[in-house]
């Protein structure tokens, strides 16, 4: 009874919330609130055993996408006045709110309608679970029985990186990317940025390492520590790096390679691409895990940096105070 | 020994469901950043802190209860460094360096 009131009113807040997203006029307020849908919506999935995706979704969809949308809203602020005045006629906007309306129905419809029991490879994937060697059948699916999906989302977070950087200018092509930021050394920002990377480390390296067995996996451990270092970028105890730079370069390719190389010694010793050798599944996948951690955090970071904005000589080190 | 402790746990979280009720009330009543960051830090805090408290009893292990204990610093933490640069943004925004 309780628990169905809770839920209740965390359903009418998402849909408010929603709405609220979609029909505000300011865009930095639009992303204020599509941050809370998602930590909320991370609540909806802690509600429906869901803890991986919950864990996923407040780190990505509410934290880092979030952030990512902050950074686009500043960039745009100065030109978003200026949107308004050639938005389009109240036609279009009818027909898009329209078309918004169908599908959502189409989708209200496909659940609402959905065979009981409604289909599901749970059973299969619990019953081949042991063969795998991990515990954690989330863990199981993205890495054993679907791995390939994971990989190919791998190469596509690269490959989003790649688009991002090719929209730097010439001249600082190979540099760095964002601003320098100068925070006051003794400030606030600078305390943060050297008492929490120890902890956040630690936290990440934890959530990637129970990720076999429990609720937690490489992305949002990536999350973490793409976070603790944009915090010391940030608050100017580091800066961001150059990207040109050979070793960041194959940090970034090492996970997707390593995945593709395991994929392929799949074909003579399973039989086939992405197959595990009888036995071998755990340390093939701890193997895949260890390499695309850091290209995870290096993506995700290097995405919330942006395009290199500094020719690759701009950054001299500052003078000691 | 049960009962109380449960009677404990209510009593430590609708305090502390009180104190995050004062400090919403408090974020849409009060008039400037200033004041709305001082209701909404110092409610938060108490707030979690109470409802930390009184989770600690309900916990199964030393471990999940230390779990919990961290998880309110973070958040301490957080509040506290985050309410800090909010406010120095709100101070220059008005024109004071």
């Amino acid at each position: 009874m309780m628990t169905t009131l809770v839920s209740g009113v965390v359903v009418l807040l998402l849909l408010a919330l929603a709405l609220w997203t979609v029909v505000a006029r300011d865009a930095f307020l639009a992303v204020a609130g599509f941050i809370v849908y998602g930590l909320l919506l991370s609540l909806v999935w802690v509600r429906l055993y869901g803890i991986d995706v919950a864990l996923t979704e407040a780190a990505i969809g509410g934290g880092l996408s979030g952030a990512l949308l902050l950074g686009a809203v500043g960039k745009l602020r100065r030109t978003e006045a200026l949107s308004w005045a050639e938005r389009c006629g109240l036609g279009t906007r009818a027909l898009a709110a329209a078309l918004s309306v169908a599908v959502t129905l189409a989708l209200v419809l496909g659940v609402l309608f959905l065979p009981d029991p409604a289909p599901t490879l749970a059973p299969q994937v619990m019953r081949h679970l042991p063969a795998t060697g991990v515990g954690n059948p989330i863990t199981g699916v993205l890495l054993a029985f679907r791995a390939v999906d994971t990989l190919l989302e791998a190469i596509v977070l690269v490959i989003a990186l790649i688009g991002v950087w090719s929209l730097a200018p010439d001249r600082a092509w190979g540099g760095r990317p964002g601003p320098r930021y100068d925070a006051d050394p003794d400030g606030m920002l600078a305390y943060l940025a050297r008492l929490l990377p120890p902890i956040g480390i630690v936290i990440g390296i934890y959530l990637f390492w129970a990720g076999a067995d429990h609720p937690g996996g490489k992305f949002q451990a990536a999350t973490i520590l793409a976070a603790m270092w944009l915090l010391v970028q940030m608050a100017g105890l580091g800066d961001a790096p150059r990207t040109d730079n050979r070793a960041l370069r194959a940090g970034i390719a090492l996970g997707p390679l390593v995945f593709v190389a395991v994929g392929v010694l799949g074909l003579p010793s399973a039989g086939v691409f992405l197959g595990y050798p009888e036995g071998w599944a755990k340390p093939m996948i701890v193997v895949i895990e260890i390499a695309l951690l850091p290209t995870l955090t290096l993506v995700l970071a290097l995405l919330m940096s942006g395009a290199p904005a500094r020719s690759a000589d701009s950054s001299v080190p500052r003078a000691k105070p | 020994m049960t009962m109380w402790l449960d009677a404990f746990s209510i009593v430590a979280i609708v305090a502390g469901a009180f104190f995050f009720l004062a400090g919403t009330v408090g974020l849409l009543r009060f008039p400037d950043a200033y004041t709305r960051l001082h209701a909404l830090t110092k409610a938060d805090n108490l707030g979690l802190a109470l409802v930390v408290i009184g989770l600690l009893p309900q916990m199964d292990g030393l471990l999940a209860a230390a779990k919990l204990v961290l998880v309110w610093l973070l958040v301490l933490l957080s509040g506290a460094v985050v309410s800090q640069l909010i406010a120095r943004a709100a101070r220059r925004q008005d024109g004071n360096p």
